[in-house]
C-alpha cells in the first residue's frame, strides 16, 4: 500500500509537470478552409497537403493578384490581363499588353479550374502552379519585374504611396505565422487563392446534375455534336484532356511553333495547349493568338481552313483525307448554343474573386 | 478497497504513459555510419582562359576559331559532390547541402566549403555541372537559397521562368564577332531532361581524381582542392568548335547546339593542386 502511494505522489508529481509544459490557450494560428471538389469532377492534380488552404491565406493570394506591384510600373496587376467578367481572360485582346503597353506574342488564357491542370500557359512550359507567377512578372513584355524586387517591394509595404496602402507583412503574418516575405510564401498565397478559382456552376453543370430541363432542345442536340466531334480533346468536365495538338492553324508572322519551344521536339511544331472550353463564350478572342473574334469564326475554322501540315493533329483528318470537320450550318449554330451554356455567370459574379479594391486594370 | 486499488492501477498506467513519453529521450537512429561529426573540404572553383586569369570586363582572349572575346559573365551550377575515400568508399554531401552556385563576379562563390565530411584521406571527387532533374522539378519549399527561382539582389537569376529550369552555365561577353546590335554573346546553358516528356539533358557528371595527390581531411585541416576551370573549353572541346560568329546567342531554344556547349564544359574542369 506505501509503495502505492508513493507511485501515486509520482504520478502525481509527473502529471502536474506535465500540466505545466501544456500550451496556454493562445490565438490560433491561420484560419483552416476547406477546398471541395465539385461533383463529378476527377481529384485535382495540385498537392493541397503542401499548401492546405487558409482563409489569410486565400485572402493575401487575392490582393497580391490583383495589385500592381507585382510588375515594374507597379501598374499591371494579373487581374489586369485576367478579368473576373471574361473568366479571367484579357476580353477583347487578341494579345494583351503588359507594361509600357508592351504586346504579348498570344492570347491570355482563363484562370479557372487551375487545380487540375497538369501544365501551365499555351505551350506548357510551367508544370507546378506554385511556379506559374515567375513567368508573367519576368517576362518583359508582361510585368517586366525580378520576383527578388517584387518581394521587397512588398517588404516595404504599406507605402505612402500607394493608391490603397496594404501592410503586406501584416497579411503574411496573418496567413503564415511570420511576417517573413519571401518567394515560397509569395507563391503559395498566389496558389491558395487560384486553387479557390473553380468553375462548376455552369446551366451545363446543373443539367449534368440531372436537371433536364436546364438545356434547351437546341443545346441538347448541341451537346451530342460536341461529344461526337469535339469531346476526344476537349474532353471530360474539364473540357480539355491538357495535350498539346495543332488544329491547323495558319502561323502568323511572328511564326510561333508552341510546345517545340519547350520540347525541341519537330513533332511538337505548332502545337498548343487544347484549352478548356469552360466559360468559352465570355472569352473571346480565340486561339492561342486571338485571331479569332466569334465563336462562329472558330467552327468555320474548323469546317474551312483547317491546314494540313505535318504536325496536324490526325483526329482533325476525315476519312476522306479532306482535313476539318465536317459541320452543317445548322449543326453549327447548335454547337455554339451548347458551349454557351458552360457559362458560368456564378463564377464571373462571385465576390470572392473580385478584386478587393487595390486593382489596376484597364 | 478494491475501489481505490483501481484508481490506483489507473493512476499507475496514467503515470506510465506519462513516464514514457514525456521522460524518455525518443529513440536516436543508429549514427550514419557515412557521418560522425566531421571536418572540412573545401573545392576551389578557380576561373581561368586558358593560361591566364579570366579577368570580367576588360581582358581580351582568343577562342580557338581565333575570335576576340570579353568575358563580361560566367555563372554556373555545381550539385551533387561526392568524395571518393582511399580505401575507395565515397562519401556523399547531403542532398539539401549539395548545390552551390559559382559566380565569377563573386569571390566567395567560388569557395565551396562541404561540411560535415568523415575524418579520412580523400583521392577523387566527382560533381554535377547543373542541377538534377529531381531537383528541377521539386515543390517550390525545396529550392531554397541559390535554387530560389526569385534569384537574389545581386545577380541575374539563374532560373527560367517560361520553360521552368535552371541555367547551368551562364557565359556572356562582347566580341568583334559578337550579335549586330550590341556585340555581344550570350550562352544560357540548361534543360534537364524534360518533366514529362523526355528532352535534352545538359547536366554533366565530373569525375575528378587527384592523382598522386590526397586531400586528409582531419581535426585540424581543411584541404583545398584547387581547380582550375577554363572558359575557353566552354566554346572548343573534342568534337565542336563553338564560333560566336555562327552562334551569338545559344539558350533554351536550340536544345542541339546547347547539348554541343555541355559536352564541351563537362571537359572545363582541371586539377591544379590540393594544400
Amino acid at each position: 500500500m506505501n509503495r502505492l502511494i508513493f507511485l501515486l505522489t509520482l504520478s502525481l508529481i509527473c502529471c502536474s509537470t506535465a500540466e505545466q509544459k501544456a500550451p496556454l490557450p493562445v490565438k490560433t494560428g491561420p484560419t483552416p478552409m476547406t477546398w471541395t471538389k465539385p461533383a463529378g469532377f476527377p481529384d485535382p492534380v495540385y498537392d493541397l497537403s503542401r499548401n492546405p488552404l487558409t482563409e489569410e491565406g486565400v485572402q493575401l493570394g487575392k490582393f497580391l493578384f490583383y495589385d500592381g506591384i507585382l510588375s515594374r510600373t507597379n501598374l499591371v496587376g494579373c487581374g489586369t490581363c485576367h478579368q473576373q467578367a471574361a473568366a479571367f481572360t484579357h476580353h477583347g485582346h487578341e494579345l494583351s499588353h503588359g507594361v509600357d503597353d508592351r504586346l504579348g506574342v498570344r492570347n491570355s488564357p482563363a484562370i479557372q479550374n487551375m487545380a487540375w491542370n497538369t501544365s501551365f500557359f499555351w505551350d506548357g512550359g510551367v508544370h507546378d502552379m506554385d511556379l506559374v507567377p515567375f513567368n508573367p512578372i519576368e517576362n518583359p513584355v508582361e510585368m517586366d519585374q525580378k520576383v527578388v524586387n517584387v518581394l521587397d517591394k512588398l517588404r516595404n509595404t504599406p507605402s505612402p504611396t500607394a493608391k490603397i496602402p496594404v501592410n503586406y507583412p501584416q497579411m503574411f503574418k496573418a496567413a503564415f505565422g511570420t511576417d517573413e516575405i519571401n518567394s515560397e510564401r509569395m507563391m503559395k498565397a498566389l496558389s491558395q487563392f487560384m486553387m479557390t478559382m473553380i468553375s462548376a456552376t455552369s446551366r451545363y453543370d446543373y443539367y449534368r446534375a440531372g436537371d433536364a430541363n436546364a438545356l434547351t432542345a437546341q443545346e441538347k442536340q448541341g451537346l451530342v455534336l460536341f461529344q461526337k466531334n469535339c469531346s476526344s480533346c476537349h474532353q471530360g468536365v474539364l473540357f480539355t484532356d491538357h495535350s498539346f495538338r495543332n488544329n491547323g492553324l495558319l502561323p502568323m508572322r511572328n511564326n510561333d511553333q508552341g510546345r517545340f519551344a519547350i520540347t525541341g521536339k519537330p513533332g511538337d511544331v505548332y502545337k498548343f495547349k487544347v484549352p478548356s472550353l469552360r466559360n468559352v463564350g465570355l472569352t473571346a478572342p480565340y486561339m492561342h493568338d486571338g485571331r479569332y473574334h466569334t465563336l462562329e469564326e472558330v467552327l468555320d475554322h474548323y469546317t474551312d481552313s483547317v491546314q494540313k501540315t505535318p504536325t496536324l493533329d490526325t483526329l482533325l483528318i476525315q476519312s476522306s483525307g479532306t482535313p476539318g470537320i465536317a459541320l452543317s450550318g445548322t449543326e453549327k449554330q447548335s454547337l455554339i448554343a451548347f458551349l454557351k451554356t458552360l457559362s458560368d455567370e456564378q463564377f464571373i459574379r462571385d465576390s470572392k474573386f473580385a478584386d478587393p479594391g487595390i486593382g489596376t486594370a484597364f | 478497497m478494491k475501489s481505490i486499488n483501481q484508481y490506483f492501477a489507473t493512476a499507475l498506467a496514467v503515470c506510465a504513459v506519462f513516464l514514457l513519453f514525456s521522460c524518455s529521450t525518443p529513440v536516436s537512429p543508429s549514427p550514419e555510419p557515412d557521418a560522425p561529426a566531421g571536418g572540412k573540404l573545401r573545392l576551389e572553383f578557380d576561373n581561368v582562359v586558358g593560361d591566364k586569369n579570366l579577368v570580367l570586363g576588360s581582358v581580351t582572349y582568343k577562342n580557338a576559331s581565333n575570335e576576340d572575346f570579353v568575358v563580361t559573365k560566367f555563372n554556373y551550377f555545381i550539385s551533387n559532390v561526392k568524395l571518393t575515400k582511399a580505401d575507395g568508399s565515397i562519401f556523399v554531401v547531403p542532398q539539401d547541402s549539395s548545390y552551390f552556385l559559382v559566380k565569377e563576379d563573386t569571390k566567395t562563390s567560388q569557395f565551396v566549403t562541404l561540411n560535415n565530411v568523415p575524418f579520412a584521406d580523400y583521392t577523387a571527387a566527382e560533381f554535377m555541372v547543373g542541377v538534377d532533374s529531381t531537383r528541377n522539378t521539386a515543390p517550390i519549399e525545396k529550392r531554397q537559397g541559390v535554387l530560389d527561382p526569385s534569384g537574389s539582389m545581386m545577380d541575374d537569376g539563374m532560373y527560367w521562368a517560361w520553360n521552368s529550369g535552371y541555367i547551368f552555365v551562364k557565359l556572356e561577353g562582347t566580341s568583334s564577332k559578337g550579335n549586330p546590335v550590341n556585340g555581344k554573346f550570350y550562352y544560357h546553358i540548361g534543360l534537364f531532361g524534360g518533366y514529362n516528356e523526355r528532352t535534352v539533358n545538359n547536366t554533366r557528371v565530373v569525375k575528378m581524381s587527384f592523382g598522386q595527390l590526397k586531400a586528409s581531411v582531419t581535426e585540424s585541416a581543411v584541404p583545398e582542392v584547387h581547380l582550375l576551370v577554363d572558359v575557353l573549353k566552354v566554346f572548343d572541346g573534342p568534337s565542336t568548335n563553338i564560333s560566336i560568329a555562327a552562334y551569338n546567342s545559344i539558350m533554351g531554344g536550340q536544345p542541339d547546339k546547347s547539348q554541343q556547349i555541355a559536352s564541351n564544359y563537362v571537359n572545363m574542369f582541371s586539377l591544379d593542386h590540393i594544400h
